[in-house]
């Protein structure tokens, strides 16, 4: 009775000495021990690089995604692939500024939002010409959704817009190619056939990294929309902010319900204009990762097998080389369970043995991802649960690959194992 | 009554034939005996030897270790028998490699079901008994023959066994280490184990108090040693059997 309610405690010590006695066999044979588990080394190491480098691109897309707005969403014409307005002219799908009128009264979740007109010019200050720059139409609104805000001077007024005046904001690398004074505010450029006020300078573009192809940023100038609009008759599309991600979804649908009705389209009609919104895209990022890592976990689980496949046969080496030792080991009382146990224990200890190779391996091989330039992996690293996952993984290939030796050992009749040269 | 072997057969089937390597044993031992047991390779005595050790089962007839009938146990619990109740003592020592010898003393407490409390300081003790307290931490490699076999008598005591089971004890040994060995055997028969000692050598037979023979797979004789014909190598015997006094030249013993 009392060797039954200590039998859990005793279990446990036996674990613990099965765990010394694995671990001055594996110790005893070094050589041998490290190539036998070489294996799962590889396949461990691998894995955990892998899971590494696309954590950091994760926490690298996830950066650029929050300093780009998750909350944001864009609204853009969208030719109808069926019902009455398929092949319809452009004039009629295009966004129009009015279509836009009031919507915010409708659309509860909906924060901000700004018309967005883009065009090319070429502008000149004196005697210098700049070919091309990026031309934007904005609403005021847009510095609070974009998050640059105006450095010198001011920003546009509602009366700038409504009467469509030649003001213009710039960048500083706009300013310093035209070489214009430090200050430019109340100077004036040549675009667009017409002279343009310079009120203010605005903040550089955020740097996106090399998700969204920063590098070359190109030269910047602002005119309020309803300017660009009247002077250009440009391509138009909204950007919109939810008040929150979560939200982002009813804004959505509110956004599309408003502009239905504003766009007037009967009920069975399909939208003419689509709403895209940015946190859709971190959800294909994240379930291309996904699957990357099973990807990655599908190889790494073929090495695994073929590791596996060494522990087992350094285990047959093992049982086959310590015959007599497991012969006496029986004959002093080593129950089939004891022996079955002590064999059991060596495999696991030496699959974890490579498993923590593997980490160390994988933890190396991170280190040198994070060095590639240009990679995005600078914030790679291999995270708590991949630690855990693949130490519990070797450790059940220690078992899986483990058993059927040490059921051979314990199996074995002592008189035999004696007799065993 | 310590062993009651009553009419043991063993058959090994090989092939169509089957051998009867046992038919028929019937042998009693009593506590504090010292039974050889001889018989030519093919008679029986290795297959007799497994049988006591608990390290095989009788295809009939039954095994009675005091008062337990072994014979029909399960692997656990025949292990656990061997555990306690069986210390063997092997020809090729059997010690393991790269372990000190206290380690190898102390092996079958490891899988005794009293705990280990105290291990070192039993494994020290037995190898006081064994005159080798001052090689404890030495590793087989390091000891002589004798001093293995020593080593192993050591861990056959260790869980104070009620038999004592040797398999050819000195079958690896040179005579003067065999003398050394079988001086302990006596000395241990003294304090009052019961020892078990399969041999085919007459002068060590002749220090056991009792001779089994085995002849195909039956006892061919069962005699005191006296009666025996080993009876002409007696060696002079220390105090235990001697009439109460002993005799000058004691080999040591239990003075």
């Amino acid at each position: 009775m009392i060797a039954l309610l200590t039998f859990p405690f005793r279990a446990v010590r036996f674990v613990v000495v099965s765990f010394l006695l694995a671990v001055g066999q594996i110790w005893a044979n070094k050589t041998r021990s490290v190539l036998a588990t070489l294996g799962i080394v590889i396949g461990i190491a691998s894995v955990t690089a892998v899971i590494a480098a696309l954590t950091g691109l994760k926490a690298k897309v996830l950066s650029d995604f929050e300093s780009f707005g998750t909350n944001k969403m864009f609204i853009f014409p969208d030719m109808p692939s069926e019902g009455p307005k398929k092949d319809a002219d452009w004039s009629v799908i295009r966004l129009s500024p009015g279509q836009f009128q009031g919507m915010l009264e409708h659309t509860p979740s909906v924060d901000s939002f700004t018309r967005m007109a883009e065009n090319n010019t070429s502008m000149t200050h004196g005697e210098v010409t700049l070919d091309s720059a990026s031309l934007k139409g904005i609403d005021p609104s847009w510095h609070e959704i974009e998050g640059r805000y105006v450095t010198q001077g001011r920003p546009f007024s509602v009366v700038d817009d409504y009467n469509a005046r030649p003001v213009c904001l710039i960048t500083e690398k706009t300013r310093d190619e035209l070489r214009l004074p430090r200050n430019p505010v109340g100077e004036s450029v040549y675009m667009l056939n017409r002279r343009f006020e310079i009120i203010g300078v605005v903040d550089p573009p955020r740097d996106l990294g090399g998700m969204f192809g920063g590098g070359g940023v190109a030269s910047e100038v602002f005119v309020p929309f309803q300017t660009l609009w009247d002077a250009t008759d440009p391509f138009m599309y909204v950007i919109a902010n939810a008040r929150s991600p979560e939200v982002a979804d009813e804004a959505r649908a509110e956004i599309r319900f408003f502009l239905r009705q504003s766009r007037d389209l009967s009920p069975d009609e399909p939208d003419t204009f689509g709403i895209e919104v940015l946190s859709a895209y971190l959800d294909q990022f994240n379930a291309l990762a996904a699957g990357v890592t099973a990807v990655a976990g599908g190889i790494v689980s073929v090495s695994l097998l073929v590791g596996g496949i060494g522990i087992m046969n350094i285990m047959l080496v093992s049982v086959s080389e310590r015959t007599r030792e497991i012969g006496l080991r029986k004959a002093v009382g080593a129950r089939p369970a004891a022996i079955l146990l002590q064999f059991l224990v060596e495999a696991v200890t030496l699959c974890s043995l490579g498993g923590l190779l593997g980490i160390l391996g994988g933890q190396g091989m991170t280190v040198l991802l994070q060095k590639i330039p240009n990679a995005q992996l600078d914030q790679a690293y291999i995270p708590v649960w991949a630690v855990v996952l693949s130490l519990a993984f070797s450790g059940t290939v220690g078992v899986t690959f483990g058993l059927f030796p040490a059921i051979k050992a314990a199996r074995l009749n002592p008189i035999e194992a004696l007799r065993h040269e | 009554m310590l062993i009651e072997l009553k009419s043991i057969t063993k058959i090994y089937k090989m092939g169509v034939e089957r051998v009867h390597a046992l038919d028929g044993v019937d042998i009693n031992v009593d506590e504090g005996e010292y039974v050889a047991i001889m018989g030519s390779s093919g008679s029986g005595k290795s297959t007799l030897m497994n049988m006591l050790g608990c390290l095989d089962r009788p295809t009939s007839g039954s095994y009675l270790l005091a008062g337990q009938n072994t014979s029909r146990m399960g692997a656990a619990a025949q292990s656990r028998v061997r555990n306690e109740r069986i210390g063997f003592v092997f020809q090729s020592f059997e010690l393991m490699p790269r372990t000190p010898a206290w380690k190898n003393v102390a092996l079958p407490m490891m899988y005794s079901r009293h705990g280990w409390a105290g291990m070192r300081r039993k494994a020290m003790a037995a190898l006081d008994r064994v005159g080798l307290r001052d090689r404890a931490s030495h590793k087989p490699n390091q000891l002589s023959g004798g001093q293995k076999q020593r080593v192993a008598i050591a861990r056959a005591l260790i869980n104070e066994p009620s038999i004592l089971l040797a398999d050819e004890p000195t079958g690896n040994l040179d005579s003067k280490t065999s003398h050394e060995i079988l001086a302990l055997f006596d000395e241990l028969h003294a304090q009052g184990h019961t020892v078990l000692m399969v041999t085919h050598e007459a002068d060590v037979a002749a220090h056991a108090r009792r001779v089994v023979r085995m002849r195909d797979g039956k006892v061919a004789s069962d005699l005191p040693v006296e009666e025996d014909e080993v009876a002409e190598l007696i060696p002079a015997r220390s105090g235990a059997l001697q009439p109460a006094g002993g005799t000058p030249g004691d080999m040591g013993g239990d003075a």
